[in-house]
C-alpha cells in the first residue's frame, strides 16, 4: 500500500500549511485517499486500479491548496461580515439614533470594500494624504517640541533671561557681570532668585585614564530661579560659592547612574576634578539640564564678593520673576538698580562709563533665549509641509471627482430607486473620512520614521531635540486633520451629486451638460491650484539652493576645511609649573606636530573661526582719539601662537605674521584683519605700524605688523567680525586688571594642523601619541576639522533646503500627477469629439497642439497665481535666505520655466494619445 | 460523508477530495461544525464532524430559504400552476 500521508505531504503545495494545523490537514485527506484505495480494493479493483481511484480525487494538488486557503481566509471575512451585521441589527432593534449609528456602520464597511476593490486609486490615495499628513506631522511635532511646549521647569513663564543693553559701546546685547548680579541678589525685589550660570568641562579619571566631560558651573541663585532642587542632598549655598570654603559638587542624574551605579551614598564622598578634591554634595533631578546643555557636574563659580569689580560682562543669567511680578515691573526696579553695581563694587565700570555706554538692563523670556531665531527656520519648512498636505488633498480631491463621475449613473439608478439623500450624504462622508483617517494613519506612520531621519539629519544646534516627540497632543493634532481632510474631501463630489441631474445622468453620453462644464471647471482649478503650490515650494527651494551657493562662496577667513584638523591642549600647571616656560612648551608640541607625516603648517590660537570662544573689550586707536565721552568700540580678540593664520588659511594682506620669536620675546605687537584696517585707514598697507590698545583707558600701544583677510566669526551667514589678534603671552595686558609686570597667558590653547592627512585612520592617533607626550596629564578635546565648523554654521540652511527641496520634489510630483490626470480624463471624455474631428480631416498635430492648450493653460495659470503665492509666502523666507532677493528674478523665471516644461510634459502624453484616436473606434464606442 | 452524498442523491451528487474538504474546512471556521480526531486500535486517526448547534440553525435557514427558493423556481419552470 502507498504511504498516503507522505504522498500527500509531497503533491499538497504547503506554503500555507505548515505546523501542527498543516500536519493535520494532510492527514485528514490521507485518510481520504487510503479509504477510496481500500474502497476500490473492496470492490475487486487491482491494486494498480485501486491506487488510481485514489488518485482521482484529487485532480489538481494547486487548486485544493488554493481553496483550503481560501476557504479559511474567507472564513475569517465572513465571520467579520456576520459580526459587523449582527452588531449593526442589535443598533437597529435599540432604534432612535442607533439606527444612524448602525448605517454608518455599514457604510463604513461598504466603503472599506469599495476600497478594497480599487486597489490602485485606494493605494494612490493613501500615499498622498499620508505623506501629507505624515510630513505635517513630523515637523509639527518639532515646532511644538521646540518652540510651542514650555521649558522643562516648574511655572516657566516666570523664568527670564537677564541681559544687559548698551547702545553707546557698540554692543547691543550685553551679558551679565557678576557684580551686577550681586546687586540683583541682594537688592531686586522683583526677582524671587537670581543666577550666573555658564558651560565648563571637569577633567576626570575615566575608565581609559583622563577624560574631560562636560559640567555646568552656576551662583547659588540659579537652580532655584530654575525652581528645581537636588533629588538627592541638597543644593549649593552662598558658602559653597565664596574662596575659601570647602569645594563641592553636584552630579548629573545620568552621570550618577552610569558612573556611580545609583548610589545614593556617594553624597559625601570626594571627587577628584583636575588634581582638586571635591565633595559630592547632590545628585539632580532625572532629566534636569540648565538651558538644554548637557553636563556630568555642577560646580559652584568661586569668587570673593568683597572683591568684586564691575568688569567682565560675559556671563548668562537666568531670573524667576517673584508671583505676580511682570518683567515691565522688574525692568524699573533693575533700571534703578544698575548704577549702584558701580558704587558698590568699584575698579571697574564706573558710574560715568555706564551713562556713556547708555547701560539698561533687558529681559528676556527666557524660551526665547534658548530657542533663539531656529524658529524662523522651522516656521518656514512647517509651511513648506503644509503646502504638501494642500497639494495632496487637491490631488485627492481631484481622484474622488473623477471617480465619483464614474460612479454617476450608479448613482443616479439608486436615486431613482429611492435611496435617501441622507443615505448619499452618509456614503460620501463615510468613504472620504475613511479615506482621511486611513491616510492619516498612514501619515502618523511616515511621520514616526520621518522624525527619526529628521532627529539624525537636523540641525546640531536645533534646541530642544530631546524634547520632539509624537506625543498626544501632536497626534490629536494629526487625527483633527485627517477627519478635516476626510470631511473635505468628500464634500467637493457631494455636492455634485446633490445637484445630480438624473435624467442627464441616466441618458447616454450625457457630457456636454451643464454639470460637466462646471465639474470640468472644477477639475482644472484643482490641478492649476496644485501647480500654483508647487510653484511656491519650488521658488522656495531655488531660494535656498542660491542662499547655500552665496554661502559657499564667501570668503570665510580660512581655507581646505576638510585639510584642517582643530583640537585643544592644555599646559597645566603640574606640567609645566613656571610661567615662563608654558610658551615653548606649546611651541614644542607644535613642532612635534609638523614633524607627522603630510603635515604642511601647524599654528595655535585661543579660538578658531565659529568656535564662538573669543573674546571682547574695547579697543582704542592712537591716531584717532575717542572725542570726550564716547566710549571705544569693542573688538574681537583672540591670542595666538606662531604659524596660526598659515596653518587656518587666512592670507596676509599685509605686514607680517606674529612669530613664536614675539610670542616668546613678549614683543609689544598685535595683528587686526583687513575690514577693521580698510575702515580706520583705508588701506590695509597703512594700518602697518600703527598703533592700538585696549583696557578701562587706552595707553598700553602695540604695533599693528600685519593685517589679514577677514573673518566669518559668527557664521558664514553672519557678516565678517572685526578681530584682534594679541600673542599668547603679553607683558602688563590689562594693567588695570592685573598689574602692571604681571604675564598675561594662555596655557590652554586651540591648536590648528594643516595636512594632507586629516581625516586618515592612523593620522589622529599620531596627533594624540603627539599631544601625550608634551602634556600627559590632559587630553586632547575636541578634536574636529574646520570642515565640520563650517557645516555646523551651514546646518540650518542644509536643512531648510533639504526640506524645502523634498517637498517642492513631492508637490511637483503630486502637481504634474494632478495635470496629467485632468488632461488625460477630459482626453478620455472627449475621444468621440476627437475621433469626429480626425475623421473629418483634422490632422493629428492639430489635436495634439488642441490639448497641448489645455495643459498649458493650467500650467500659466498655475505659474502665474504661484508666482503671486511666492512672492508673498518667500517675504516670511527672508530671515532664512543670504546673499539672495526674496523676489530673485533668477529663481523665480527658472521655476516658472521648468514648471511650465513639467506641466507640458505631464499633458504630451495624453495629447499624443488623443492625436492617435482612431476615429472609426471611437465613433463605434459610443 | 462523501459517499452518503453520493448515496442520497442516488449518484447524481459526487464530491471530490478537492471539493469537499475546502468546504468543511469553511464550515468549521464558521463555527457550523465541530471536527474531532478519533483513535481507534490498530488503524490510522480519522477525524469526525458533527454538526453545532449554530451549524443547525444555520442548516434550519437554508433549508428554508433552499424549500422557498425550489418552490419559486419550480412555480416560474412549472407555468401550469401558475
Amino acid at each position: 500500500m502507498p504511504d498516503w500521508t507522505k504522498y500527500v505531504r509531497e503533491n499538497l503545495p504547503g506554503g500555507g500549511f505548515r505546523g501542527e494545523l498543516g500536519a493535520e490537514i494532510q492527514e485528514e485527506i490521507a485518510t481520504h485517499l487510503e479509504d477510496a484505495y481500500a474502497e476500490a480494493l473492496r470492490r475487486g479493483a487491482t491494486e494498480d486500479d485501486a491506487v488510481a481511484r485514489a488518485l482521482a480525487e484529487v485532480d489538481d494538488w494547486e487548486r485544493l491548496a488554493e481553496r483550503i486557503a481560501a476557504s479559511r481566509r474567507r472564513a475569517a471575512e465572513a465571520w467579520g461580515t456576520e459580526g459587523a451585521e449582527a452588531t449593526e441589527a442589535a443598533l437597529r432593534r435599540r432604534g432612535g439614533g442607533w439606527g444612524a449609528a448602525a448605517d454608518m456602520l455599514q457604510e463604513f464597511r461598504y466603503a472599506l470594500r469599495r476600497l478594497k476593490k480599487a486597489p490602485t486609486f485606494t493605494v494612490v490615495v493613501l500615499l498622498s494624504l499620508g505623506v501629507g499628513i505624515g510630513a505635517t506631522t513630523a515637523i509639527y511635532s518639532v515646532v511644538k517640541g521646540v518652540l510651542l511646549d514650555p521649558l522643562p521647569y516648574p511655572e516657566p513663564d516666570r523664568l527670564v533671561a537677564v541681559w544687559n543693553s548698551a547702545p553707546g559701546s557698540g554692543e547691543a546685547l550685553l551679558p551679565q557681570s557678576f557684580g551686577v548680579n550681586a546687586v540683583y541678589e541682594d537688592d531686586a525685589r522683583s526677582f524671587e532668585s537670581v543666577g550666573i550660570w555658564g558651560t565648563t568641562t571637569s577633567l576626570v579619571n575615566g575608565e581609559d585614564g583622563p577624560e574631560e566631560v562636560p559640567a555646568v558651573a552656576v551662583t547659588h541663585g540659579l537652580f532655584p530661579a530654575l525652581g528645581v532642587q537636588p533629588a538627592l542632598g541638597r543644593g549649593f549655598t552662598f558658602e559653597d560659592t565664596q574662596v575659601g570654603s570647602p569645594r563641592t559638587t553636584i552630579l548629573d542624574h545620568d552621570y550618577w547612574v552610569r558612573r556611580y551605579d545609583a548610589d545614593p551614598g556617594v553624597i559625601g564622598t570626594t571627587v577628584i576634578i583636575a588634581d582638586v578634591p571635591r565633595e559630592i554634595i547632590g545628585v539632580m533631578p532625572e532629566g534636569f539640564r540648565v538651558m538644554d546643555r548637557p553636563a556630568s557636574f555642577y560646580h559652584p563659580y568661586r569668587y570673593t564678593k568683597a572683591d568684586l569689580t564691575l568688569t567682565q560682562f560675559t556671563f548668562r543669567s537666568i531670573a524667576r520673576l517673584r508671583d505676580g511680578v511682570t518683567a515691565e515691573q522688574a525692568l524699573e526696579e533693575m533700571a534703578r538698580l544698575l548704577p549702584m553695581a558701580a558704587e558698590r563694587y568699584p575698579g571697574g565700570v564706573s558710574l560715568e562709563m555706564l551713562r556713556e555706554i547708555e547701560a539698561a538692563p533687558v529681559l528676556h523670556s527666557l524660551k526665547a533665549d534658548l530657542v533663539g531665531n531656529v524658529g524662523n527656520v522651522l516656521w518656514v519648512v512647517l509651511g513648506g509641509v503644509g503646502i504638501i498636505l494642500l497639494v495632496a488633498c487637491a490631488n485627492v480631491a481631484n481622484l474622488l471627482l473623477v471617480q465619483s463621475e464614474s460612479q454617476e449613473r450608479a448613482l443616479a439608478v439608486q436615486s431613482a430607486l429611492g435611496s435617501s439623500r441622507r443615505r448619499m450624504v452618509l456614503r460620501f462622508l463615510t468613504e472620504s473620512l475613511t479615506l482621511g483617517v486611513l491616510g492619516g494613519m498612514v501619515g502618523i506612520g511616515l511621520a514616526v520614521g520621518g522624525l527619526r531621519i529628521l532627529r539624525a539629519v537636523g540641525p546640531a544646534d536645533l534646541p530642544r531635540l530631546g524634547s520632539i516627540d509624537l506625543d498626544a497632543g501632536v497626534l490629536s493634532l494629526a487625527l483633527l486633520v485627517s477627519v478635516l481632510v476626510g470631511v473635505t474631501l468628500g464634500v467637493l463630489p457631494l455636492v455634485r451629486a446633490w445637484r445630480l441631474d438624473l435624467s442627464s445622468s441616466l441618458k447616454e453620453g450625457g457630457r456636454g451638460s451643464g454639470a460637466g462644464r462646471r465639474r470640468g471647471t472644477a477639475r482644472n482649478a484643482l490641478a492649476a491650484a496644485q501647480l500654483a503650490l508647487a510653484m511656491v515650494l519650488m521658488v522656495g527651494s531655488g531660494l535656498m539652493i542660491r542662499t547655500f551657493i552665496s554661502l559657499s562662496h564667501v570668503a570665510p577667513g580660512f581655507s581646505d576645511p576638510d585639510r584642517v584638523l582643530t583640537f585643544g591642549a592644555t599646559a597645566t600647571a603640574t606640567e609645566v609649573p613656571d610661567d615662563n616656560d608654558v610658551t615653548r612648551a606649546h611651541q614644542a608640541l607644535a613642532d612635534r606636530l609638523a614633524q607627522l607625516p603630510g603635515v604642511e603648517s601647524v599654528g595655535l590660537s585661543s579660538s578658531v573661526p565659529m568656535d564662538g570662544r573669543a573674546g571682547f573689550d574695547p579697543i582704542y586707536i592712537e591716531d584717532f582719539p575717542l572725542p570726550e565721552g564716547q566710549q571705544a568700540p569693542v573688538k574681537r580678540f583672540k591670542w595666538i601662537g606662531g604659524g596660526y593664520h598659515e596653518a587656518i588659511g587666512n592670507p596676509l594682506v599685509a605686514g607680517r605674521a606674529i612669530t613664536w620669536d614675539d610670542v616668546h620675546g613678549l614683543t609689544r605687537v598685535v595683528m587686526i584683519t583687513e575690514g577693521f584696517a580698510r575702515r580706520v585707514w583705508g588701506d590695509p598697507a597703512k594700518a602697518v605700524g600703527r598703533r592700538i590698545s585696549t583696557g578701562f583707558s587706552a595707553g598700553d600701544w602695540r604695533e599693528i605688523v600685519g593685517v589679514v583677510g577677514d573673518v566669518r566669526d559668527d557664521g558664514l551667514d553672519q557678516d565678517p567680525v572685526d578681530v584682534v589678534y594679541w600673542p599668547m603671552a603679553m607683558r602688563g595686558f590689562w594693567a588695570e586688571t592685573s598689574g602692571p609686570d604681571a604675564l598675561f597667558l594662555q596655557r590652554g590653547m586651540t591648536y590648528v594642523v594643516r595636512s594632507s592627512q586629516v581625516g586618515t585612520p592612523g593620522f589622529m592617533d599620531q596627533v594624540r601619541e603627539a599631544v601625550r607626550a608634551s602634556f600627559p596629564g590632559r587630553p586632547l578635546a575636541n578634536p574636529r576639522t574646520m570642515a565640520s565648523l563650517q557645516h555646523d554654521s551651514l546646518a540650518r540652511t542644509s536643512f531648510t533646503l533639504v526640506m524645502l527641496g523634498i517637498a517642492a520634489a513631492m508637490a511637483l510630483l503630486l502637481g504634474s500627477i494632478g495635470t496629467y490626470g485632468v488632461v488625460a480624463y477630459a482626453v478620455g471624455q472627449r475621444t468621440r469629439e476627437m475621433g469626429l474631428r480626425i475623421a473629418m480631416g483634422a490632422e493629428p498635430r492639430v489635436v495634439t497642439a488642441m490639448v497641448l492648450r489645455q495643459g498649458l493653460a493650467l500650467g500659466v495659470i498655475g505659474v502665474a497665481a504661484g508666482v503671486l503665492g511666492a512672492a508673498g509666502a518667500s517675504r516670511l523666507m527672508d530671515a532664512v535666505l543670504f546673499g539672495v532677493s526674496p523676489v530673485d528674478p533668477l529663481t523665480y523665471g527658472a521655476m516658472a520655466g521648468g514648471l511650465l516644461a513639467i506641466a507640458a510634459l505631464a499633458t504630451w502624453v495624453p495629447a499624443r494619445r488623443a492625436a492617435r484616436v482612431d476615429p472609426m473606434v471611437a465613433l463605434r464606442a459610443e | 460523508m462523501a459517499k452518503l452524498i453520493e448515496r442520497r442523491s442516488g449518484g447524481r451528487l459526487t464530491f471530490q477530495a478537492s471539493s469537499l474538504y475546502p468546504v468543511l474546512f469553511r464550515m468549521e471556521k464558521r463555527g457550523w461544525i465541530k471536527g474531532t480526531w478519533v483513535e481507534k486500535e490498530g488503524e490510522r486517526r480519522r477525524r469526525f464532524y458533527r454538526l453545532t448547534d449554530k451549524g443547525e440553525r444555520a442548516l434550519a435557514m437554508q433549508r428554508t430559504t433552499w424549500k422557498e427558493f425550489t418552490v419559486a423556481v419550480n412555480l416560474v419552470v412549472e407555468p401550469s400552476h401558475a
